[in-house]
């Protein structure tokens, strides 16, 4: 599988953000987006989730399912945790469980994994933001699918955190998973290429 | 199918345990229904006369109220972006929704409608009638209400624009239930029609009002 941008450019509105950009990101393979504040890249993971439309180039999976958009065999981790503060942590994980169509039976092992399993029973808003961090990674684990669009995952994760969202990640890689994170700090992923975004560009 | 009902669930959850979207909206239509008759005066006549269009009314209003945050709350904590990268279209998560609010608000209110009804001394042969119109119509206010919901999602108070742009297509079903409640007292048969109308608004809007919805979701995603 591979993910492939050709003279991909991306705007928003009709300001454009990035020209010119082409990469192929291959199975197993990590792409790290840096650059400064308002270098684009969270424009651009936006852009392969689907929720911004092309401004120009093209963008296409090989080898996914030609049926569905690129945005529906992501995983796309935001700013924002997607955690329903009425709904306790089992809940939470379990309607996205439900949601993506995966066996609800791995919501359990997922908590575990991410270190909510004490939790799971408290509603999501006495998490702290850390917590719910971590309630948003376990999307990643609660449905499979190919490409990861992880936009600064890292945030507000302590050092245990960062070491747990590393391992998943390579263990992704490692299953021939495609990764592509916007970051400011070093992931820690066994094998990562770096794609520098320039400067923002004069409107 | 699995997906669409897991949404339903999870909203009709949250509206049972968060509560206030529904309490909100009972107590703003008993509020508007017990406080009228103290403006108008104590003419029993004149309140039974105008209590259907007058329930009618403030179903419609308290109902906006509360469709105005059908989608807010998933954009706000970013579930909105993530349920839209689902194998769900965008549509069918715009109908989930209006149904879980229906289902979570407008049913509640048509039942309670009896209830005012008798602080307006409407008949109490209306009373079934009363609440087949409601029900009847209150689908169509829930899909109206949800276009409306996402168009407005990210401007900041939206309150107003919402209401210009969702209470003229809400006229219809308006007019129409007013209509059959006045109908089912006059020569029999002549229920049918309005209410058949009724009917159908409701279900023009179960299949559109979800398209138009997700066109302005897609919008609001960017």
């Amino acid at each position: 599988m591979q993910l492939i941008a050709d003279n991909l450019a991306c705007a928003r509105g009709a300001r454009t953000i990035l020209g010119g950009l082409s990469f192929t990101l291959a199975a197993g393979e990590a792409l790290v987006l840096v650059g400064p504040n308002g270098a684009g890249k969270t424009t651009l993971i936006r852009t392969i989730a689907g929720f911004l439309p092309l401004a120009g180039g093209s963008l296409r999976l090989d080898g996914g399912d030609a049926d569905r958009a690129i945005g529906q065999q992501s995983h796309y981790i935001g700013h924002l945790n997607a955690v329903k503060a009425g709904l306790t942590v089992r809940e939470n994980a379990g309607f996205w469980a439900e949601f993506f169509g995966s066996a609800d039976a791995g919501v359990a092992e997922v908590l575990r994994r991410v270190g909510l399993a004490a939790l799971a029973d408290i509603p999501a808003a006495y998490l702290s933001a850390g917590q719910k961090r971590r309630l948003g990674l376990a999307r990643l684990l609660l449905a499979r699918r190919p490409l990861w669009l992880l936009d600064e995952p890292t945030v507000s994760l302590d050092a245990d955190g960062q070491r747990l969202l590393a391992d998943v990640t390579n263990e992704h890689l490692a299953s021939g998973g495609l990764v592509l994170a916007a970051t400011h700090v070093p992931l820690g992923l066994a094998s990562a290429r770096e794609l520098r975004l320039g400067p923002p560009v004069a409107a | 199918m699995t997906p669409l009902l897991a949404l339903v669930k999870r909203d009709l959850k949250l509206a049972l345990r968060e509560g206030g979207a529904l309490g909100t909206a009972l107590g703003f239509y008993l509020v508007v229904v017990a406080i009228l008759p103290l403006g108008l005066g104590p003419d029993l006549n004149l309140l039974s006369r105008i209590a259907p269009g007058v329930l009618w009314v403030a179903l419609l209003l308290a109902a906006l109220l509360s469709a105005a945050r059908i989608f807010e709350n998933d954009q706000e904590d970013g579930t909105l972006e993530v349920l839209a990268l689902g194998e769900l279209p965008l549509e069918l998560i715009a109908a989930g929704k209006s149904i879980a609010h229906w289902l979570s608000t407008g049913i509640p209110l048509a039942l309670l409608s009896p209830v005012l009804g008798l602080l307006l001394n409407l008949e109490p042969s209306a009373y079934g009638v009363l609440v087949a119109t409601m029900l009847a119509g209150t689908p169509a206010i829930s899909f109206l209400g949800a276009v409306g919901a996402a168009l407005t999602l990210r401007s900041r108070r939206g309150g107003l624009l919402l209401s210009l742009l969702v209470l003229p297509l809400y006229v219809p079903t308006l007019v129409f239930g007013v209509s059959a409640i006045s109908a089912a007292s006059g020569p029999p048969g002549s229920f049918g029609p309005p209410f058949a109308i009724l009917l159908a608004i409701s279900l023009a809007s179960l299949v559109l009002a979800p398209l138009a919805a997700a066109a302005a979701l897609r919008l609001q995603v960017q």
